[in-house]
């Protein structure tokens, strides 16, 4: 890793991720409207907002799995605005997706194998044998271990429990060992012990790198960002730490009648307090 | 595990084709090996990387009347035909394959067969072909100076040639390659995601399957003496599928089970059925459809796997 902060200026670490006036229509709907987002190197950075708020379509136009309509997106200095999603892999900004997504029907080795054998620069030699990726197997299984699912590498991956999909998925993510990774709603659907583990591994892997994670769960928000961008209707809303931003009362507005209970949800006394008859709803 | 476990059934398979002329009927054979082919080559992409051509009898059209083309009328060696009919087609697979592949899903399985049936009517209007008379009286040539008019010369020919391509398609799915194929198949955004050029494996993919079905179609011709419109026609392309999906597509022997089953059908049927044999075949593909989707190999595989206890999914 290239440019850590020293401890003296870890307020305010150079960007790694920058869009400005980002946009995305999708005929004449605005899923996101003129976002301007600065992702700090080092930093766990989150992204939440209510349903539809437009997060993962950010994503979706960070990683170019969508083009945007209008604004740009520099990337360690570099205008990416027009790259293509898979230049913009292999230049260290990785993704995982909302809805698990792992390959099926390979094994839980063979899933994270195929993210490891992009280094070998053999992918297209379709007359080497299967045997030379066996050298990737030592690798694989540490990324295994590191989320708990060394006991399943043989296993088929549609057979995994879905808390261990996702688990899986962040094997196969950090495989590639990106500078800056994207992870959409990581610990969606799992249970609570899953959730501490996910955590925990996400704030341990974050050491050397940067991550921007969408996530509904405030305990994991609260526990390790740095940093929150609120999204509403495509724009942003609030952003600053924890504190600043879950004190702002635009945002506790926005997620009223949508979800406020995902905002207060650890204590469900206060998230029934908190509640107020909803006004809108956002679609 | 896959490795050892599929070897024996390769060795029996090979074992079974050297000694096969001396009770079937050698040509049969031939042509059973022939479909084989194309429908493994077919195999390599709906099978492992998920897409649905339905356009490759162009391939084998092309193929099969380039070759007999070369040999008749540039008179080249037959080494030679077979290699142009392969090259034909793998060029023609490149291009139809760059065009197919920025669709999806059925919009990809609709333009490979607009685009077939384009190839159908060049090759229905060039002169070269001879129209519906067909190619005739294609000649076998030599290979290393033996007269391959002797049809259990041939036959040795042409199992070579069906083992090594068997071979390489074998070897296609087990690499490094075939490894993102199959990523492919099972999740093509996330293996973009992973930093992936998955337009480049699709159409390396389809170049290579369009070669295969190629050699399979420049066999055919060295077989029969002749090449037809019918190698080109879109019923091909339909019977292709059929014969993958009834021997068990995604497997490795599904396609040859499914093409010797179809081709032996055919062979006994015409003589009983007469024009039936459509009605039948179709009776066949809605049952093989509806009643066991893993096809003939792929259940037999689900079978054996439930009896030593594992799980299917
Ligand atoms: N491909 C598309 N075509 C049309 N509309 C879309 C498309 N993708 C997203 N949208 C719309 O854009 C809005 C934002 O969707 P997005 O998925 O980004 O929300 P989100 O913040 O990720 O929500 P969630 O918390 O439910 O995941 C939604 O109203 C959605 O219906
Ligand atoms: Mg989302």
């Amino acid at each position: 890793m290239q440019g850590q902060p020293l401890p003296g200026d870890a307020h305010d670490p150079p960007p790694i991720l920058e869009t400005r006036g980002l946009v995305k229509e999708f005929r004449g709907f605005i899923a996101v409207n003129g976002v301007d987002l600065t992702v700090r190197r080092g930093h766990i950075h989150a992204l939440i907002g209510p349903n539809g708020a437009g997060k993962t379509t950010c994503f979706n136009l960070l990683t170019k799995f969508l083009e945007p309509t209008r604004g740009t997106i520099r990337f360690k200095g570099e205008d990416i605005t027009r790259a293509a999603p898979q230049a913009v892999a292999r230049r260290g900004m990785v993704r995982s997706f909302q809805i698990s997504s792992v390959f099926p029907h390979l094994s839980v080795r063979d899933n994270v194998r195929v993210a490891l054998q992009r280094e070998l620069g053999t992918s297209f030699h379709f007359w080497k044998s299967g045997r030379t990726l066996d050298s990737l197997d030592a690798r694989a299984m540490e990324l295994l271990e590191s989320v708990g699912l060394e006991k399943f590498a043989t296993m088929v991956a549609v057979e995994l429990p879905y808390g261990r999909k996702r688990a899986l998925e962040l094997a196969t993510t950090l495989a590639l060992d990106p500078e800056l990774m994207l992870l959409d709603e990581p610990t969606q659907g799992m249970g609570h012990e899953d959730v501490d583990r996910v955590m925990e591994l996400i704030k341990q892997v974050s050491a050397n790198r940067t991550i921007l994670m969408v996530e509904h769960n405030m305990k994991v928000v609260a526990g390790i960002c740095d940093r929150i961008t609120v999204l509403a209707r495509g724009a942003v809303l609030a952003e600053g730490d924890y504190a600043t931003v879950s004190a702002n009362p635009a945002v506790i507005e926005a997620y009223m009648g949508a979800e406020s209970e995902d905002l207060f949800g650890e204590e469900p006394t206060q998230a029934t307090s908190t509640r107020v008859p909803a006004t809108e709803v956002v679609s | 595990m896959m490795r050892t476990k599929l070897s024996w059934p390769s060795v029996a398979g090979v074992a079974l084709l050297l000694v096969a002329p001396a009770v079937v009927y050698p040509v049969l054979v031939m042509k059973v090996l022939c479909f084989a082919l194309f429908a493994c080559a077919f195999n390599l992409l709906l099978g492992f990387t998920g897409l649905l051509s339905f356009g490759h009898a162009a391939f084998l059209g092309t193929a099969a009347y380039l070759t007999g083309h070369a040999l008749k009328v540039w008179e080249v060696p037959t080494l030679v035909g077979l290699i142009l009919g392969t090259v034909g087609a793998a060029a023609l697979g490149w291009v139809i394959g760059s065009l197919a592949i920025r669709r999806q899903g059925i919009y990809f399985a609709m333009v490979t067969l607009a685009l077939a049936q384009l190839v159908f009517f060049v090759l229905m209007q060039a002169p070269f072909t001879h129209g519906d008379d067909g190619l005739q009286g294609v000649p076998r040539g030599t290979l290393f100076g033996i007269d391959l008019t002797n049809d259990y010369a041939l036959y040795y020919l042409v199992v070579a040639l069906f083992v090594g391509a068997f071979w390489l398609i074998r070897r296609t799915i087990d690499s490094p390659f075939g490894q993102i194929l199959k990523a492919i198949r099972e999740n093509e955004p996330r293996v973009v995601s992973l930093g992936y050029d998955v337009a480049r494996y699709k159409l390396i993919a389809f170049v290579l399957s369009a070669a295969l079905a190629g050699l399979a179609g420049a066999t055919k011709t060295l077989v029969f003496n002749f090449a037809t419109l019918g190698d080109a026609h879109w019923h091909m392309s339909g019977e292709v599928v059929l014969m993958t999906l009834l021997g068990g597509m995604g497997t490795v022997f599904g396609p040859v089970v499914g093409a010797a089953l179809i081709v032996t059908l055919q062979n006994e049927l015409a003589v009983v059925a007469g024009s039936l044999v459509t009605v039948i075949m179709g009776a066949i593909f809605v049952v093989c459809v509806l009643a066991f989707r893993r096809g003939i190999v792929g259940e037999g595989i689900a079978l054996y796997r439930r009896m030593i206890g594992e799980k299917v999914g």
